[in-house]
């Protein structure tokens, strides 16, 4: 298969012929009647899943399937933080391969996603935080994940426009830092991932909905569709905020509410804020994109809803903590919010797990977190998918420890977080 | 923003309540006899579905009553809204 | 000072009389109260006022309104100075300072827009295909992009003016106060209904303002002002000018934003500078109007192309007219209008319709005013750099070929290519929409909530109708709501002409250059998409509406797209051959146009962000020199310096008078819940893990609570006052979650139980004395509580008077020492206060803060819930098992069954004896067995509370390690930044271990 190349001697080259010559970034094909492996969601990690399937483990004949247009669903909506200073050890591992995993991940791909390690900072604003801040970093450091605490002085050298006063109602006191966290190009991932997976010949097909499972002597054996059934003996489920919906279509219950997250941009500015902050005391997370727009997020609306708009009080309230944190962003202006559906566990950590079900596998409850995750995600999950056993770096995150109490109780770390 | 019907206060804005999750999840009389399996689907399997949701509300900032409601999760509308321990309209689910 | 060049003597809305000095770009200009800056920069002769977001093309104004995509500015400096404000929405105001922005150096001439030169390299999205090697380049090149992103300026200081909110009800909220709003205001208003008309612009009439309509015989503006004057004399109806509604959400619940004073300009004045209002409207008429859709040619984007509805508003409204030949080009009826108007005030005026020749009113009436109409035709491109300077007509036949061009020359394009509703609120309300193929335009569907769409907004587009429907929906809407008034009048406009002609759905003009070849067919002005890269999209494979936004950032930039999304949605469709409907469109979010931030915020900022907490000793705390820390909502004394002391010295003072003397401390946050009924018990035994049945009425208990996963939740000493009724007290921080989680449980799971719960924490303050002493000063400040050790043991309370005041003594320790809770009501906590530190001057009675109470607990081992636990810590974690009943079921147990709970390697509490007796452990540290080189390292715990203790002159820390239980006398190690320190595992009570001190 051609394509060509991406780099700014094909850009001239092209500039020639007008961009005439561009070929697709993936194909649109027809879905075969089978696969050997079908991925039901063509979102950032259905999509790293069916490219490390192929990277990884040679399997090729691989469908993913997306109700809508790729990278539609969290992908598209969320505030593009990457990171990997979780608390636990099994969390800080998946999330660490998956920043190491980001780390090359342009060039592997061949498509730039702005990968940006502009440093991520989470505030702390009591003592308690303060403590749990260093609990983190210490335990950061020993996984050999970078971190470090800054005092209110370095931070105020570092952003200047932070208000570090000790007179306000939520002093800064401190913050930990993650030099090698920042953001990447949210769509980019899923585009990327996308076109790598295509160019190793998996099928990207758009525009249609899985609506129920096929299955046989209590394996599953192909999915039925909007385009006609599809068969496969594996099937993996990554829908996000979805993941109920389908669940019930193959008969299982999850430990998952779906919850809208809001989040908005700030209409573009020249450079103002140069790293991630996170507060999770008073509720508000904020970077600065390339573009210049401020992007924002906070935390979820309380009720459970799949309607991709939640309430303007959380808006309200995340405004105001910005502008408590940073006293010149009052006289910005909000351009535009929107929500996304997350799908939410117990312990705020995911599930990628085999199922009940032979040849059923879910990856989902990444809940505010899961674009961080996208290419660990995807590699972790395609391992489960291809050796029918999930890798050690996702071991923990099975469905059975909901059973066993064996939770990974990412609360304290995430919080409103992500 | 919501606006919920409190079957005690009538209808109020959203900020008032806090939310209760899914509705009609009893405590099982005899947690001992259940295998574990059957405590954690007490403790956290829930039903998540995309349309009407039997949910609870708790008017915290005004009667501080618990009650039922009836919820579209996708359009949001509400469609009952019902005390505690009474039946809704789908019956207990 | 130049004089206004292009200012017509009279006519318009402005007010000659009241000249107004303004700066742009440090220039002074002049202009009138009325004008907006887009008006009196036009009148001044302005034609750039800004430059473009990717290439830096000079542009001028665009539009009239709230569609602006090319004329922002940075208005103001310093503190009141605000980015990306629209010239065409800024009321001008004496002394206004105005700058352009995303240029340098200068407007005028700007550097950047070299990077239209390498246009062709640039295309949509480039950046995805390059900037990738080497890695290490990549933040060169971003920091170079964000140099070149963005446009206007954040403020370098705090806002100096002041927000805020307002929250309201109303039968029926009508957006837009043009004549379709206005006459469906009048009748809602008649009714009786309690009616809100909010409108985005100064005053009321929407597009009647621009224009030269007649309604019931005479100007339309005289019927406005009297439709408006009616309305004023209504009580129920309220009227907010300035107001734009920016958001739609659930249940009819609406947010706008009232620029209640912007247009005075930097001011001293006490109001805020601008009012959310939070709105919850039975009702919504929505009139919000119609946005015209420009034409997409070939350098279409030039200062001097205007939207011929802006073209008739600058003339009309503001009686400015800046040209002196004006091509006006269409492809439907109504920009005869603009032809007309400028025919009328004597300028050449050449019409292009690219529609074929047709016998219509509209023509005719052109014709005969002397308007040249080439019909048929189109412009094919503009000439001039800096400002138009003339057009290419060409032939455009239906073929789609493109005939001879010829050439004109004029100052001003006024395009027009029909007009699409604005139907964002619409959609935002969940309402759907459809393409209404005679129109050619997307209207409003089927509403998701209770909203009614009346004129331009439905795509009624005629004055007469527009009338007539508001009217109609304005009756109907209150009727259906029971009201029904009088009020039988109804306005009537001008006939409408006859035989009208549809509009020819072509926006896109092709052109003889390559289209592909750089930069030319604009659709997006602001964010420079451009034909071009619609249709690389497109070829890419982005071609669904949704990736083509991404990809391309078409409808991405401030004015979100109001005049690009449809012409690049159905250019779109017609390179995927697909009718537009099938293409579909992108999801319209709020707000619909841009909000302050602090708007937002309101009132929610500084010390009012979130509730503060303070108790009734507060200011006593605040004399006596306290050092605060925030815990929860609370503020509590963290310890009281004396003099110069530090935080060290005053905590090490603290401790050992506690230890030693006595020591005094308002403990007052700690949660209480009065628990009464004749279950009360038995509620107690289901919430708690031990049993609670037979404790006696005046002793105490401390209760562990679990939650339902078996997890520690919060703890705390409960005492019975009477066989049915109960006093829990609970964590500072765990108060509020405590009382509605034993709410929750008895409303929703046992509502059979008779209980009763009263939160009284701030009923009660809490007065703790601490140490030997305590007993003796207690005892001179009571005569009727008999505080002998036989007669008031530890664990139980009394009831008496302290200090004169009647009080409920608990003789509870929760620092080993022998220690008195004193609860008096809050009101006469700091007389109590007071006589304690007076009668305890003999005894160097000393306050202590929240530190020195966390030394001295940690000296005893005792847990925080919330330090030592997180939600993932058991009672048997905390080597709390045997507190667990067996006798009885209790919320949580079962969970402790589980295999993981069961392990016997889980993190259990145990306390550290650092090799170094000085060293104090960070809190937080990780815990490892054995230490390597480098990381990583395995962690089996870490380290939850860690102190300097006084009284044992070394540190004394507790930690959660796994099996930490069977492992006292075991070395473990705490690698930290610089070194690392050692520790053997001990048992965690480190002070006192026989318990000896507790009955003083």
């Amino acid at each position: 298969m051609s394509r060509s190349r991406y780099s700014i001697f094909s850009l001239a080259r092209n500039a020639y012929s007008h961009h005439r010559n561009w070929p697709k970034a993936w194909r649109s094909p027809e879905p075969k009647s089978a696969y050997d492996v079908i991925i039901v969601g063509g979102g950032g990690h259905g999509l790293a899943t069916a490219y490390y399937l192929a990277k990884e483990h040679g399997l090729t004949n691989v469908a993913v399937l997306e109700k809508g247009w790729i990278g539609g669903g969290n992908t598209g909506r969320n505030t593009t933080i990457i990171r990997s200073n979780y608390l636990w050890d099994e969390s800080a591992a998946i999330y660490e391969k998956s920043l190491q995993l980001y780390e090359g991940l342009s060039r592997e791909l061949n498509y730039n996603l702005m990968v940006s390690q502009r440093g991520v900072l989470n505030l702390a604003h009591n003592q308690h935080d303060l403590h749990e801040l260093s609990r983190r970093v210490s335990a950061n450091r020993l996984h050999g994940i970078d971190s470090e605490i800054l005092s209110p002085f370095q931070l105020k050298e570092m952003v200047p426009i932070l208000n570090v006063s000790p007179d306000v109602r939520f002093p800064v006191l401190g913050a930990s830092l993650q030099r090698r966290g920042g953001v990447a190009r949210h769509d980019a991932v899923a585009w990327g991932f996308a076109r790598a997976a295509d160019a190793r010949g998996v099928h990207i097909i758009q525009n249609c909905e899985v609506k129920g499972f096929c299955r046989e002597e209590g394996r599953v054996t192909g999915v039925e569709t909007t385009k006609g059934i599809i068969k496969s003996p594996k099937v993996g489920v990554v829908v996000a905020g979805h993941a109920g919906v389908v669940a019930e279509m193959a008969g299982l219950r999850l430990p998952i509410e779906s919850h809208p997250l809001q989040a908005l941009v700030s209409e573009p500015l020249k450079p103002l804020l140069h790293t991630v902050i996170m507060s999770g005391s008073v509720h508000v997370y904020v970077s600065q994109s390339d573009k210049g727009e401020l992007i924002l997020g906070a935390g979820i609306d309380a009720y459970n809803s799949y309607a991709q708009r939640g309430s303007i009080r959380i808006i309200e309230d995340m405004i105001a903590a910005a502008v408590e944190l940073f006293p010149v962003f009052s006289r910005l202006r909000m351009m535009r919010q929107w929500g996304g559906i997350v799908d939410i566990c117990p312990d705020a950590s995911p599930i990628i797990s085999k199922t009940p079900i032979d040849g059923l596998y879910f990856n989902c409850g990444w809940g505010t977190g899961g674009f961080k995750a996208t290419p660990g995600s995807g590699w972790a999950f395609a391992h489960t998918i291809a050796q029918d056993r999930p890798h050690a770096i996702n071991e923990a995150f099975g469905l059975d420890r909901f059973i066993t109490g064996a939770l990974i109780d990412e609360h304290g770390a995430a919080a409103v977080s992500h | 923003m919501l606006l919920i019907d409190c079957p005690w206060c009538g209808p109020r804005d959203e900020c008032e309540f806090s939310y209760g999750g899914e509705a009609h999840i009893k405590r099982p009389e005899n947690p001992d006899k259940l295998s574990d399996a059957e405590w954690a689907d007490y403790l956290f399997m829930r039903t998540n579905p995309k349309g009407r949701f039997p949910e609870r509300w708790v008017h915290t900032h005004g009667c501080n009553r618990w009650f039922n409601a009836v919820r579209d999760t996708v359009t949001h509308d509400i469609s009952a809204t019902y005390g505690m321990g009474e039946d809704g309209p789908e019956g207990r689910s | 000072m130049k004089r206004q060049r292009y200012r017509m003597p009279d006519g318009g809305r402005i007010d000659r009389s009241q000249p107004l000095h303004f700066t742009f770009n440090d220039r002074s200009y002049q202009g009138y109260v009325g004008d907006t800056l887009a008006s009196a920069l036009l009148a001044n002769g302005v034609a750039i006022i800004g430059r473009s977001f990717k290439y830096h093309r000079p542009r001028g104004v665009f539009s009239a309104g709230a569609e602006e995509p090319n004329a922002l500015v940075q208005l103001e400096q310093g503190s009141h100075t605000q980015p990306n404000l629209r010239a065409t929405q800024i009321e001008l105001y004496s002394g206004l300072k105005a700058e352009s922005i995303n240029c340098w150096p200068s407007v005028d001439f700007d550097l950047w827009s070299l990077i239209g030169l390498f246009g062709r390299i640039f295309p949509a999205g480039f950046y995805y295909k390059t900037f990738m090697t080497p890695n290490l380049l990549w933040p060169i090149y971003e920091r170079i992009i964000r140099q070149a992103a963005g446009l206007g300026r954040a403020p370098s200081d705090p806002d100096p003016d002041r927000y805020e909110n307002i929250n309201t009800h109303c039968d029926i909220l009508i957006i837009g106060g043009g004549p379709s709003g206005l006459s469906a205001a009048l009748k809602a208003g008649q009714s009786g209904a309690r009616v809100i008309l909010a409108d985005e612009q100064n005053e009321f009439g929407g597009a009647l303002l621009g224009s030269d309509d007649e309604v019931d015989g005479g100007p339309a503006l005289d019927w406005v002002e009297k439709t408006v004057g009616e309305l004023e004399e209504m009580a129920e109806v309220r009227l907010l000018p300035r107001t734009t509604i920016f958001g739609y959400y659930n249940h009819n619940f609406l947010t706008a934003v009232e620029r209640v004073t912007d247009h005075l300009g930097v001011s001293d004045d006490p109001l805020p500078r601008q009012r959310s209002w939070r709105i919850r409207a039975r009702q919504v008429i929505l009139a919000s109007g119609a946005i015209e859709r420009p034409m997409v040619f070939e350098n279409n984007d030039r200062p001097g192309v205007m939207l011929a509805s802006a073209a008739s508003t600058y003339a009309n409204r503001y009686g400015v007219c800046f040209a002196k030949r004006v091509v006006v080009f269409t492809n439907n009826d109504e920009a005869y209008r603009t032809a007309l108007i400028f025919k009328k005030f004597g300028i050449h005026v050449s019409l292009v319709d690219v529609r074929p020749e047709f016998n219509g009113d509209w023509p005719r009436k052109a014709t005969a005013a002397g308007v040249e109409i080439i019909f048929n035709s189109a412009v094919t491109g503009t000439r001039g750099r800096r400002k138009v300077k003339g057009v290419n007509i060409s032939a455009f036949g239906m073929d789609g070929n493109l005939g001879e061009t010829r050439h004109l020359s004029c100052d001003l394009l006024a395009v027009s290519g029909g007009w699409n509703p604005t139907v964002h609120l619409y959609s935002q309300s969940g309402g759907t929409l459809t393409y209404d193929k005679q129109r050619m335009c997307l209207i409003p569907e089927k509403a998701g909530q209770a909203v009614n769409v009346v004129g331009a907004a439905k795509g009624t587009f005629e004055l007469e109708r527009c009338l007539k429907e508001g009217a109609r929906e304005g009756a109907r809407v209150a009727k259906n709501l029971d009201f029904v008034g009088s009020g039988s009048v109804r306005s009537k406009s001008k006939t409408v002409l006859e035989n009208e002609q549809p509009l020819q759905p072509k926006w896109l003009i092709p052109s003889r250059k390559h289209p592909e070849g750089g930069p030319s067919h604009f659709v997006d002005l602001q964010t420079d998409v451009t034909v071009a890269d619609i249709a690389l999209a497109a070829r890419e494979g982005y071609d669904s509406v949704e990736h083509l936004k991404r990809y391309t950032t078409l409808g991405m930039g401030t004015d979100q797209g109001k005049t690009a999304n449809i012409n690049g949605i159905s250019i779109l469709s017609g390179i995927r051959g697909e009718e537009l409907p099938s293409v579909g469109h992108t999801t319209f979010r709020p707000p619909y146009t841009p909000v302050t931030f602090g708007a937002l915020a309101g009132r929610q900022v500084g010390q009012f962000l979130d509730p503060l907490r303070r108790t009734p000793i507060h200011h006593w705390h605040t004399r006596a020199g306290a050092v605060f820390e925030n815990v929860g909502q609370w503020k509590r004394p963290w310890y009281y310096p004396v003099l110069d002391e530090d935080m060290n010295d005053a905590v090490v003072r603290e401790c050992r008078s506690a230890r030693k003397s006595i020591g005094i401390l308002d403990a007052s946050t700690l949660g209480k819940i009065e628990i009464k009924g004749p279950d009360a018990a038995d509620f107690l035994n289901l919430i708690y893990v031990n049993s609670w049945n037979n404790l006696e009425v005046g002793r105490c208990r401390y209760g562990l609570m679990l939650g339902e996963d078996g997890m520690v939740m919060d703890d705390g000493v409960t005492s019975r006052m009477a066989e049915d009724r109960f006093f829990m007290t609970t964590t500072t921080g765990g108060a509020a979650r405590v009382y509605s989680w034993l709410e929750e449980w008895l409303q929703t799971e046992w509502p059979e139980m008779e209980v009763y719960l009263t939160s009284v924490t701030e009923n009660w303050a809490t007065i703790t004395l601490v140490g030997p002493n305590s007993r003796k000063l207690l005892g001179e400040l009571t005569d009727d509580i008999n505080l002998d050790l036989k007669s008031f043991p530890f664990m139980t309370w009394r009831e008496g008077k302290v200090a004169g005041v009647p009080a409920r003594v608990f003789r509870v320790s929760f620092t080993g020492d022998l220690s008195f809770e004193i609860n008096i009501p809050a009101r006469y906590a700091i007389s109590v206060w007071t006589a304690c530190m007076t009668a305890g001057e003999k005894y160097a009675i000393t306050p202590f803060g929240t530190e020195a109470m966390h030394v001295l607990r940690a000296e005893k081992g005792y847990i925080v819930v919330g330090q030592e636990t997180d939600g993932t810590v058991t009672p048997g974690d905390l080597g709390m098992e045997r507190m667990l009943s067996k006798k009885k079921d209790f919320i949580g147990r079962r969970s402790l069954a589980r295999v993981e709970t069961l392990r016997s390697d889980r993190k259990q509490l145990v306390g550290l004896d650092t090799e170094d007796p000085s060293t104090v452990i960070p809190i937080g540290s990780q815990i490892v067995a054995t230490t390597k080189k480098r990381p990583p390292m395995d962690m089996i715990g870490y380290v939850t509370s860690s102190y300097y203790s006084p009284n044992l002159k070394r540190s004394v820390a507790l930690a959660l390690v796994k099996s930490g239980r069977n492992r006292h006398g075991e070395r473990v190690y705490l690698p930290m930044e610089n070194g690392t320190i050692s520790a053997l595992i001990c048992n965690p009570v480190f002070f006192d271990p026989e318990g000896e001190r507790l009955n003083g």
